[in-house]
């Protein structure tokens, strides 16, 4: 028996789906597929059906008003502005961005470019290792040790100095928790996904293209910056994005450092909050139904943002790591 | 022959390539210092945390140094110093803090509070919800996989696969406020089974992909083979294909345990946290990371320290996974 | 030959032994490049004729954990000797390689003028005369000057081998070295880039690896046979001959060469 269906001819496509049970297969394995597209419906509906009611209160205003006051009083009624969530999200990940872009696209040249095979293999497992730990251990990190420091050595000295003359550097500074630290750890944070994906785009970059500019006479950072970065411009910058991604919605790291304080303060050194931060430590007790719609709506933004982000970034870096279109070989 | 005229410019050429060179070097150690730093911290300050007590016990109030009397009614310290702004709140068993508590007598003296207790509950706790997380992703995340990897390339797979990168990259937060409204507020109870499915969604996208990926690295001769001899195609996949590639899946399995393990921010919203050890998935559950943040957040010095403690204990689950997972992998690929 | 207009340039290769790692991967090669000719390294595959010729510029150690020992001299510059940089050697021995390459962020004009703004020239008229001047000295110019702004890429596979050339030629090295150039293009480009070697030799002194004996034949003036030896733990290449191409491809020396040529091994 067994010789005879080997040599009959293989049914293809369709047909051969149906026999023996192949076509249940397919529709089982098909079904879990669509549980994945069920998870990102979820997530959209629930955030979107959550919010409905300070959406249909508040509109798009809700994110640029600045008062964020979910506690009722004889004087005031509750408010919920998202713009201090807003700004403190969007100004940390930008002390994040300018912080770990720079020195995680050097990494990553270090990386695929300069260093000895030997160290490569060591060093890219480290930098995984710095993605692998839990963002409350930076959190841990960050609020005993690191923002003491830093406020102390870093904050402190510029507030008093040049922060005299500059309103977003100025002090004084009576808490270690505030929007600067926060973006420094975030940045430490980030560093890793950048120098990684950097690290992958350029190991992408055919070495043909290293090799031209060599036999040309260029030394090594000239065929860095001539040749194998403008090649990988858009995965570099893909990984940048998707780096902000993870800064705008790291929740524990900044809960932890930010102070969470809804008003807003021009220096950097000050508390804030980021959108994140805001849902963590007031969602699990909300004092009303508005109150919990309007930090379900901050979810909803938070997602739609980094939704944006990562659809930009995934196609980026996949457009770099196929190569370009028409390219030989 | 003389091959330095034409190159006059080459001396600053020269100069800038070794500068930026250098700087590369210099962002690799920046970048490695705070990884040294911060495992550092947590091996050492954690470490000395550590006791028989720390992995045997449940959370226990802390009381005044000196001070072994505990009001077996309330669990609140029989001491003056304490009574009022270093009470625990019943509801949570966590200390109140004593900024929002209301007592404007004296300040005590925090410092002389000694911690007690371990943090069995967490780890108990994070064990049973990081499993039940993973017995509901894996089944998903690997026939999933096995849809992206083994079927024809369509338009629809690429869709799935940018919902993993969807799924993937939401904040954790967001899958919190999912959770909490999906399964929190329905049942009206914070509940281990809720953590579970909030951590199903960040961890069904990494099985997917490796899984997908680690199936594509399976030789077609393989699936050939196989069905050469006359099997159906889901009969070679299950039991040729995917055994040869179950090491990878294995792989992918681990790694998604470990971020599960680590996450904080979806269980602050669904699981609450518990002081007493619980083996039930439908009460409110303590868990590492959680119990890592409750603590650096009290007021007490010590329990402060128990932080670094607990982070210890979870530092060593998640790169004690990662550690063994890229060890068998480097021997798996030296054959 | 006018030596005045074309300064003509020799090679020396002694005793030189390339390395991967620990692994020597052609035995000691003595070789003699003259001006004005063009010198073939032939050999099956394996034999190391790619290796030992990107030894002649330096381009081998660009590998990692490969180096090479022996002396190499472009006229009477030892170019492996301590003090010299090799970023400098490959300014006067360019390279061309197997595949066309077109960098690929760069315009067609942008192809060739990269190679001179290194060597510090940004006067637009100049980069212009140069750029032109190369592209003629390629046969390209005609092909391409309406479209010099755009991507190298939108060029064939023929005419990108030629913009390689360009390039090359546009930063006026002594020697040139040519990695299979052939190898991936079609009979027609392949005569087109052959008709362009011939040109090259009124001007600069060519070394070329090719698989394609009848190429060698055609276009060579001296051959260099290079062979396998897998008698060892690890195979090794060698030089088994050297001589002028009629003498090679009539009355060879070596019976290695002779069962090479005749087709019985490779």
């Amino acid at each position: 028996m067994a010789n005879i269906q080997a040599t009959s001819p293989k049914p293809t496509g369709w047909a051969h789906r149906l026999q023996h049970g192949d076509l249940f297969f397919w529709l089982l394995t098909l079904f879990f597929a669509l549980v994945i597209i069920g998870l990102v419906v979820a997530v959209g509906v629930v955030t979107y059906n959550g919010s409905a009611e300070a959406r249909a209160e508040y509109g798009t205003s809700f994110l640029t008003q600045s008062d964020w006051n979910p506690i009722e009083t004889d004087l005031y009624q509750p408010s919920y502005g998202a713009w201090p969530a807003i700004r403190g999200t969007l100004l940390s990940s930008l002390i994040a961005l300018l912080l770990a872009a720079p020195t995680g696209i050097a990494i990553g040249i270090f990386l695929s470019e300069l260093c000895p095979l030997r160290l490569r293999a060591l060093l890219g497992f480290t930098v995984e290792l710095l993605a692998a730990i839990p963002s409350v251990i930076y959190g841990l990190w960050g609020v005993a040790v690191f923002s003491p420091w830093f406020t102390n050595a870093i904050a402190n000295p510029l507030a008093t100095s040049i922060g005299q003359f500059i309103p977003w550097l100025a002090g004084p500074i009576a808490v270690s928790r505030g929007l600067a630290v926060t973006g420094v750890i975030l940045a430490i944070m980030i560093l890793p996904t950048i120098a990684a994906i950097t690290r992958d785009v350029l190991q992408a970059v055919p070495n043909h293209q290293r090799d031209v500019m060599l036999a040309l006479g260029s030394t090594r950072w000239e065929v860095i910056w001539l040749s194998v970065l403008p090649y990988s411009r858009a995965g570099i910058i893909g990984g940048v994005m998707l780096g902000l991604g993870r800064a705008l919605g790291e929740t524990m790291a900044a809960t932890m450092l930010i102070g969470n304080s809804t008003r807003i303060e021009e220096s950097i050194f000050y508390p804030a909050t980021t959108a994140a931060a805001l849902v963590a430590s007031e969602l699990p007790n909300s004092n009303s139904t508005m109150h919990e719609s309007a930090l379900i709506y901050l979810a909803l933004v938070l997602f739609g943002i980094t939704l944006i982000l990562n659809l930009a970034a995934r196609y980026l870096v996949w457009q770099t790591s196929r190569g370009p279109a028409g390219a030989r070989a | 022959m003389n091959i330095q005229t034409n190159m006059q410019n080459y001396a600053g050429r020269s100069l800038v390539d070794r500068a930026m060179r250098g700087l590369t070097v210099v962002a690799t150690a920046l970048a490695i210092i705070p990884l040294f730093l911060i495992i550092g911290y947590v091996l050492i300050v954690g470490g000395a945390a550590l006791n028989l007590d720390f992995f045997t016990q449940t959370y226990q109030p802390p009381v005044a140094v000196g001070s072994e009397a505990i009001d077996p009614a309330t669990g609140l310290p029989i001491d003056s110093t304490l009574s009022g702004s270093g009470a625990i709140d019943p509801a949570t068993g966590l200390p109140i803090d004593p900024s929002t508590a209301g007592s404007s007598e004296e300040q005590p003296d925090l410092s002389q509070v000694e911690a007690r207790g371990g943090v069995l509950h967490g780890i108990v706790g994070t064990l049973m919800i990081t499993i039940a997380a993973l017995l509901i992703s894996l089944p998903i995340g690997i026939m999933a996989g096995i849809f992206l990897a083994e079927y024809p390339d369509t338009p629809f797979n690429t869709f799935i696969r940018f919902c993993c990168d969807v799924l993937s990259g939401a904040p954790s937060i967001v899958i919190g406020v999912v959770g909490f409204t999906l399964l929190v507020q329905t049942t009206r109870t914070y509940s281990g089974v809720a953590g579970a499915i909030a951590l199903t969604f960040l961890m069904v996208p990494t099985i997917a992909r490796t899984t997908e990926e680690i199936l594509k690295l399976v030789p077609n001769a393989t699936r050939e083979a196989a069905m050469a001899m006359g099997a159906p195609m889901w009969y070679a996949t299950l039991t040729v294909v995917v055994p040869t590639a179950l090491s990878g899946i294995v792989t992918g399995a681990l790694l998604a345990f470990a971020r599960g393990a680590g996450e904080t921010a979806p269980l602050l919203l669904t699981i609450q946290g518990n002081s007493n050890l619980s083996f039930s998935l439908f009460e409110p559950l303590a868990a590492l990371p959680l119990l890592t943040y409750k603590y650096i957040e009290s007021p007490f010095p010590a329990e402060n320290q128990l932080a670094w403690g607990t982070a210890f204990v979870l530092m060593m689950l998640v790169l004690g996974v990662n550690l063994l997972v890229r060890i068998t992998t480097a021997r798996i690929k030296k054959g | 030959m006018a030596a005045t207009a074309h300064p003509a340039h020799s090679m020396t290769v002694r005793g030189l032994k390339p390395f991967y790692a620990k692994r020597q991967a052609v035995q000691a090669v003595d070789l003699d490049v003259r001006a004005h000719e063009i010198l073939a390294l032939i050999g099956p595959s394996g034999c190391g004729k790619s290796t030992v010729l990107r030894c002649l510029n330096r381009m081998h150690e660009t590998i990692p954990y490969a180096h090479a020992e022996g002396s190499v001299k472009l006229d009477d510059l030892d170019i492996y000797q301590a003090g010299i940089d090799a970023t400098l050697v490959r300014r006067k021995i360019g390279m061309v390689f197997q595949m066309p390459i077109a960098l690929r962020t760069r315009s067609i004009y942008e192809n060739i003028a990269v190679g001179l703004r290194l060597g510090g020239m940004n006067d637009r008229l100049e980069l212009d005369r140069r750029v032109e001047q190369a592209l003629r000295s390629a046969n390209l110019w005609d092909e391409v000057k309406d479209k010099l702004q755009l991507s190298g890429l939108a060029l064939s596979g023929g005419q990108q081998q030629r913009l390689s050339i360009a390039r090359t030629i546009a930063i006026e090295p002594a020697v040139i070295l040519f990695d299979e150039p052939c190898s991936a293009l079609d009979p027609i480009s392949t005569l087109k880039i052959e008709e362009l070697l011939l040109q090259l030799r009124e001007r600069y002194t060519l070394v070329i690896v090719t698989h394609n004996m009848q190429q060698a034949a055609r276009i060579s003036d001296r051959t260099a046979v290079f062979m396998v030896e897998r008698g060892q733990e690890q195979p090794v290449g060698l030089l088994v001959e050297e001589g002028s191409t009629e003498q090679i491809f009539s009355k060879p020396r070596d019976r290695r060469t002779e069962e090479y040529i005749s087709g019985k091994v490779g």
